[in-house]
């Protein structure tokens, strides 16, 4: 199949006329019409003919040039507004809202020549490690019908998974890219926040959120990473920080590399199996050279507690504006689970509570900071788990509301601002998927690239694919 | 499953009252047996997140972002942004360019 290529694969078998995009497109849709029925990855799915016209006029137009994206159907999260096409956030807020301007990311792979084939399915406004809080219905697991494919970008991770597109555009501010990149075995890269723009993605937390990469490798997330990362004026909070060239040195041996594994992540709570599969992983470095140092991080355990208020306290003020004037419908369209936060977030913020709360919590996040300060001058990344469990059945998480809280134990570093990769690392006896982790230093994702591109050169993990 | 003999024994409890007020503030209309589940979930969450209070915080200065940029500014001239259609194309009600409201003053 032509979507088991990696992007490099694809792009060099285009130019030099193996194959073309038309003949992409036309898989991707045929693993639409099979697959997305039971997956339900997408909210909306652009129209295969226009789609396929698109992909003929980029096969004339292609030139030796051409960016190495372009022509590659690939897939966004609903969250970016994307000119002209419908754009909800998985909410019955913004059912029928057509966004009228577009993302700098999703601008970005339109001047690369990308092709776009639909906007998909997620936990509404990022609320969620499941993709179950939505207006869409969930999205199901490839893996197994039964479970959750992770969220919030589990439209994506599903999408990829079950070769609907060479690449996916997530975001991710607890966790959701990581989170369904490992309970649906593909790779998602949690940027450095400010590293990637995040003008035109509906906020989740304004000062969490990053958007990233999801594909089926490391390599290919490197690549997707050169085209959407840099300095954007119309995001404030973007890095001036150069943008290094990611695929330099993505071979290089990891000979003298140190990774961390904090002896918190590995006690109780996380399944047996789990810790089994990220040992054997550590045991695979050690092999490349790699020393590994266990590392202690005692705040971990605080860590949910600090990424909720916070979280829940910028997204209550960050959805104040879905007033239903001048866009959307009202308020009462809100999901249970997304009044739950816009509620908690209003009361950390509240008179009397502000202190306790909110301030408590930003005073926490300092000390998180200097928790990974700590934590990463004794190492060079740190691996740790992406999730204590694997995927879950419905209604686990959705009907739980601080087990789904707890479902970011490992991924709610994000107020730190750190980058993390997540990788495939195995499965369990019930042939589940888990992800391993990669977290590092701002700023070094060409680092943690080149740690996770070595593991996929000695494992095969994230080749496999469910059963269609 | 996450273990959650970690949450404190419940020392807050949210009143009807509260959950009401902070309703309210967050114009959220809530059902009665909405606001009662509420009250209970919230509660929970809550007194979940107060295991806060066993972080020591003496003399720790709040982080409210992590770029260290400060004063983000751009020249002050003025530019192209949405047109008057783009921006009125997602209102429900429109009186020629104007966004409808709900009467906030009497007749």
């Amino acid at each position: 199949m032509l979507l088991d290529l990696t992007i490099s694969e694809l792009s060099a078998g285009l130019k030099a006329k193996k194959f073309s995009s038309e003949e992409i497109v036309k898989e991707c849709y045929g693993n639409i019409e099979r697959s997305n029925p039971t997956v339900n990855a997408f909210i909306t799915l652009l129209d295969k003919e226009d789609v396929l016209k698109i992909a003929r006029q980029k096969d004339k137009d292609r030139t030796p040039d051409s960016s190495i994206l372009y022509g590659l159907p690939y897939v966004i999260k609903d969250s970016y507004n994307t000119k002209g096409i419908c754009t909800t956030a998985a909410s019955n807020v913004l059912k029928d809202y057509i966004s009228p301007y577009s993302a700098t990311v999703y601008q970005k792979l339109v001047d690369a020549g990308a092709i776009l084939l639909g906007k998909t399915n997620m936990d509404a406004w990022g609320h969620g490690a499941s993709s179950e809080n939505t207006d869409f219905g969930p999205v199901k697991n490839p893996w197994d019908n039964s479970r959750v494919a992770g969220g919030s970008s589990g439209g994506n991770a599903a999408a990829l998974a079950t070769r609907m597109a060479v690449f996916g555009i997530g975001e991710d501010t607890g966790g959701s890219i990581r989170n369904p990149s490992a309970w649906c075995n593909t790779t998602g890269l949690k940027v450095t926040y400010g590293r990637v723009s995040r003008y035109g993605c509906i906020a989740y937390v304004s000062s969490f959120d990053t958007m990233g990469p999801m594909a089926k490798t490391v390599e290919d997330c490197a690549i997707i990473l050169q085209v959407i990362a840099g300095h954007d004026p119309k995001d404030a909070t973007s890095s001036q920080e150069a943008v290094p060239d990611y695929l330099k040195g993505l071979d290089q041996n990891l000979n003298g590399t140190v990774l961390g594994m904090p002896k918190e992540c590995f006690g109780e709570g996380i399944d047996p199996q789990i810790k089994q599969l990220i040992q054997e992983a550590a045991d695979e470095y050690k092999k490349l050279g790699v020393q590994i140092k266990e590392i202690s991080m005692p705040m971990l355990e605080f860590g949910v507690p600090v990424y909720y208020v916070i979280g829940t306290s910028e997204t209550s003020s960050n959805l104040a504006r879905y007033d239903g004037v001048r866009f959307g419908n009202g308020r009462n369209n809100f999901t249970k689970e997304t009044m739950r936060r816009i509620m908690l977030g209003t009361y950390a913020l509240s008179a009397g509570y502000y202190d306790a709360y909110y301030k408590k919590a930003q005073q926490g996040r300092t000390l998180f900071i200097h928790e990974y300060n700590k934590a990463l001058s004794e190492c060079d990344a740190i691996l740790m788990p992406v999730e204590p469990m694997v995927a879950t059945k419905f209604g686990e998480l959705i009907n739980d509301p601080i087990q789904n809280m707890l479902a970011d134990i490992y991924t709610c570093q994000t107020p730190v601002g750190v980058p993390s990769l997540a990788v495939p690392c195995g499965f369990t006896k019930e042939k589940l998927p888990v992800g391993l982790q990669l977290v590092g230093k701002m700023f070094s994702e060409n680092l943690l690239l080149k740690i996770g591109h070595a593991y996929q050169q000695v494992s095969t993990w994230h080749k496999q694919k469910p059963k269609i | 499953m996450v273990d959650k003999k970690s949450i404190s024994k419940q020392s807050v409890i949210l009143t009807k009252e509260e959950v009401r007020h902070v309703a309210d503030l967050a114009k959220l209309e809530l059902a009665e047996e909405d606001l009662i589940k509420f009250q209970k979930q919230l509660t929970d969450i809550v007194d979940f997140v107060g295991k806060l209070k066993e972080v020591d915080t003496e003399n720790v200065e709040p982080t409210s972002q992590v770029t260290g940029l400060e004063n983000v500014f751009r020249t002050d001239e003025v530019k192209s942004s949405l047109t008057q259609e783009e921006t009125l194309s997602n209102a429900k009600r429109k009186y020629k360019d104007y966004f409808v409201v709900d009467a906030i003053f009497g007749e």
